[in-house]
């Protein structure tokens, strides 16, 4: 074999290669998407949003759980949002000078992959500690910690592509700094930092870790954000770990609802961005 | 109407332009001068609260771990018992669990990864990348508790079933490195939780090393081309050596979640505080100790011997993401040098 | 040196803004050497030069938009009604309020049409939304853009063409109604059409604002302008009536830059 071929040959077998790789992506995102809804599929009904968690060997739904989740989950992002978004503001408009900004990105940028039970922990000393038990707004705490650094990432970055052109055109009139960011650049990456905001809202509407130390677990309905609250990874974790059948069939189900909810929130951001920025 | 049609001629114009510059009062502009600083300094604030959050988070687990800390000492990383009834706690077994995993991510992960990345810009047909890129990021977006329940109820009895018996019949006879096979197929043990922990990094990988890929210049990619080379030495011998402080980023970005993540692994990783030279044993990671055992933890000895852990974790995963983010950083200023 | 090249300009003339020994430094490297140059009142002022020869930095200092970026400096005076704009007591708001600009690429802001024109004169006065309507409707007449938007106010400035996004902005710019009109290559991302229509704008708006302009288009500048400034790698070579910059130059440098020889 001549070198020539040698080197095709290498060339071909490494593409194949290649495109293996893909289809062993692909191949997993398919086996479990598959298993979600062969095993989640069969516990959707009304009831799973109509009725409490029932205890072992009873019939019921996720109210509970939902109610909790959306509760800290609707917490968490009010609360982490606005920091996010003014932190990001800070980077982008008046990063160019100090030592201030240079850090804050790279600490911002270890904190969005920094292990998210870890701020479970600092929650727990922090505030579970202090006040004594478990809550609701704990959880959101924890979770809002988790949702500052991914939108101050994506404001940056947005802020960052909005042409300083845009910026001058704006001061040239005579507009003091602050209504230049807040009524023309904010404005023009508006979808960039919508799309941050929906990203960090499916990266904490699957979070089980933060959750288990902060907000803990509740068999039962409650609306009190003080008390320890139900949530949907921590049912899930806690009755797929069990030996019951029923408490099973319902962890698939919730299962199923969190992805599908993380995957729509995920598919809809995306398209939500490139619609809202084409025709920038 | 006809009076809106051009309501300012010459002389009324130029009397109106001298109005309006008396208009801008002076109280007016103070005021804004003073609105600016405001502005400025409430977001200065808010990055100011993201290092007080590291700041905080550190203090919080560096006192909560203080009574371990003071009762094992540096001991606590080399000793492997971990006993609640004696009170007797080692962190040796969680973080040899933790790296074993993540390391075994790794080695399935990067080469998949780079065979990904490839696919996506360099064979893939131009209106599949979207979409096929798309689907490897939804891998990430995933939670990863769903990857703990998966695992646990249908890739740990495939697992066990059809792929652990092959392993020990076929590595596991296998001088030196047989060590690492041995033991009942269970599905569960540190072997299914790294391979789980690979499909987790694949996409975080990927992603950086596509990113990386498409910034290299066209130029670079066509003279060698022009040059009479294959697809795979353009790669290989251009793309990956111009990238390559990028792609180790990106790895390094792959390494922090790997060590970090908490539900998948605990659902898988069997929990046994034992350390055993087989992969296929089960055995336990610093964060899914954390995850089964602190809500149980009764004595405060055990609650901070658990904390101390955390605080071990967060420090090597800080460490690794640092690392990731300074040659990411590091391949960016040279990109922005060259370009 | 600098006296002969001052000399063209009649002396007659209102001087509206008048440029004394500039410098201007990014960070270390020296952008304008030594300028000195006054700018009739009233009439079109035209920069024209090879790139990078300090044109556009020097328009960007008559508003100090250079003041946004660290590292940008400028050294000298600028006179404004002989009031120097340098003066480290010069509210900058106040003075791009009395300075506008409209800038080579349109940057029409993510708002509607009306909105757009509203910004930069609610910034400075409270009108009511009648007069601010009429102020809206007059700023987008006097840059001959009425006919073709008056339906759609309510629409977004982005969903405009280009020449159309171009007018906007200089009606945005004229509705503040400032005193100075500085206009940054405002033509150069248009089509032969568009430019058109921007040039008798120009021509138009002469009687009520003193307008300054960059070009890399000489055509575009002996058509519009009144007098004509030529730079080179930051000196200003000549400066004089633009006929006479253009018949007959007075530097040699100028004459093959304008003849084509240039290089």
């Amino acid at each position: 074999m001549d070198l020539y071929t040698r080197r095709l040959l290498i060339n071909r077998f490494n593409l194949v290669v290649s495109l293996f790789t893909m289809l062993f992506g692909l191949f997993w995102l398919g086996w479990i998407l598959f298993t979600l809804f062969k095993a989640g599929l069969g516990g959707f009904s009304a009831k799973l949003f109509l009725e409490m968690t029932p205890p072992p060997g009873s019939d019921g739904g996720l109210l509970n759980a939902i109610m909790g989740s959306l509760s800290m989950g609707a917490a968490g992002t009010l609360l982490g949002t606005p920091v996010g978004i003014m932190a990001g503001i800070y980077l982008a408009e008046f990063g160019s000078r100090g030592w201030l900004a240079p850090v804050t990105r790279f600490i911002s940028d270890i904190l969005l992959s920094a292990p998210s039970i870890v701020v479970g922990l600092f929650i727990y000393e922090a505030y579970v500690v202090w006040v004594g038990h478990f809550s609701g707004w704990a959880g959101a705490f924890a979770l809002a910690l988790i949702v500052v650094p991914v939108v101050i990432r994506t404001t940056e970055n947005m802020l960052r592509l909005v042409p300083d052109s845009l910026r001058e055109a704006a001061a040239a009139l005579g507009a003091p700094q602050w209504k230049v960011i807040v009524l023309v650049t904010v404005r023009a990456a508006k979808a960039g930092i919508i799309t941050g905001i929906l990203l960090a809202i499916a990266r904490i509407s699957g979070e089980t870790a933060p959750l288990l130390f902060t907000a803990l677990n509740n068999q039962f309905w409650t609306s009190n954000m003080n008390a320890p609250m139900a949530n949907l990874p921590m049912v899930i974790f806690q009755f797929a770990m069990s030996p019951y059948e029923e408490w099973h069939k319902l962890a698939w189900a919730g299962a199923l609802l969190i992805t599908l909810s993380v995957l729509a929130l995920n598919v809809f951001a995306r398209v939500f961005f490139r619609n809202r920025t084409a025709t920038y | 109407m006809s009076a809106v049609v051009n309501p300012l001629q010459g002389q009324a114009q130029a009397d109106l332009a001298a109005l309006m510059s008396r208009r801008i009062s002076d109280a007016s502009l103070r005021k804004q001068y003073r609105l600016d600083q405001l502005f400025r300094h409430a977001t200065r604030l808010f990055a100011f609260l993201v290092l007080a959050l590291l700041a905080g988070i550190l203090i919080a687990l560096f006192i909560g771990g203080l009574s371990s800390m003071r009762t094992f000492g540096f001991g606590f990383f080399f000793s492997a018992e971990w006993n609640p009834v004696t009170e007797q706690f080692g962190a040796l077994v969680a973080i040899v669990g933790t790296l074993t995993t993540s390391v075994i991510a790794l080695f399935i992960g990067i080469p998949v990864s780079f065979g990904i990345a490839l696919f996506l810009t360099e064979l893939s047909p131009k209106w599949l990348r979207g979409p096929l890129g798309t689907a490897i990021e939804l891998l990430a977006a995933i939670p990863s508790i769903i990857y703990g329940m998966w695992g646990l109820f249908v890739f740990a009895p495939v697992f066990a079933s059809h792929v652990q018996p092959i392993l020990k019949s076929t590595l596991g006879s296998v001088p030196i490195i047989g060590i690492l096979f041995k033991g009942p197929p269970m599905g569960i043990g540190v072997l299914t939780a790294g391979i789980i922990l690979a499909i987790m990094v694949i996409p975080f990988i990927a992603s950086v090393m596509r990113d990386v890929f498409e910034i290299v210049p066209a130029v670079l990619k066509e003279s060698a081309y022009a040059l009479g080379s294959t697809t795979w030495e353009v790669v290989w011998h251009v793309v990956l050596p111009y990238t390559k402080v990028g792609v180790v980023g990106g790895i390094m970005l792959g390494l922090g979640r790997a060590l970090g993540e908490t539900m998948a692994v605990t659902f898988v990783i069997g929990n046994a505080h034992r350390l055993s030279a087989s992969l296929m044993e089960p055995g336990n990671s610093i964060a899914s100790a954390l995850a089964n055992e602190f809500t149980e933890a009764v004595g405060d000895l055990y609650l901070s011997a658990l904390i101390e852990l955390g605080l071990i974790l967060f420090f090597i995963t800080f460490v690794v993401l640092a690392l990731s983010k300074l040659l990411l950083l590091r391949l960016a200023r040279r990109e922005g040098r060259t370009t | 040196m600098n006296a002969a090249v001052l000399q063209p300009v009649e002396q007659a003339l209102t001087q509206k803004i008048q440029v004394k020994d500039l410098n201007f430094y990014y960070g270390k490297f020296q952008a304008l050497k030594n300028i000195n140059l006054d700018i009739p009142d009233r009439k079109v002022t035209a920069f024209i030069g090879p790139s990078g020869c300090g044109k556009s930095t020097l328009l960007r200092t008559f508003n100090r938009m250079y003041a946004l970026y660290p590292n940008q400096e400028a050294k000298g005076e600028i006179l404004l009604d002989g009031e120097n704009i340098l003066g480290p007591g010069q509210d900058l708001n106040r003075l791009r309020a009395k300075v506008g600009m409209v800038f080579q690429k349109p940057t029409p802001f993510p708002m509607s049409i009306h909105d757009n024109i509203a910004f930069g004169v609610r910034l400075y006065e409270s009108l009511s939304p009648r007069e601010m309507d009429e102020r809206v409707e007059w700023a987008l007449r006097k840059a001959a853009l009425w006919d073709e938007v008056k339906g759609k106010l309510r629409q977004s400035g982005t969903s405009l063409s280009g020449g159309q996004q171009q007018r906007l902005c200089i009606a945005r710019a004229i509705a503040v109604r400032p005193e100075v009109l500085l206009l940054d290559e405002p033509a150069s991302a248009l089509d032969p059409i568009s430019t058109g229509r921007i040039e008798e704008l120009v021509h138009e708006l002469k009687a009520d604002y003193t307008i300054v302009i960059v070009t890399h288009n000489m055509q575009q500048a002996a058509r519009v302008s009144d007098y004509t400034a030529y730079m080179y790698l930051g000196d200003l070579v000549e400066f004089g009536v633009t006929d006479e910059v253009f018949i007959k130059p007075k530097k040699k440098e100028t004459e093959d830059y304008i003849t084509g020889r240039f290089g």
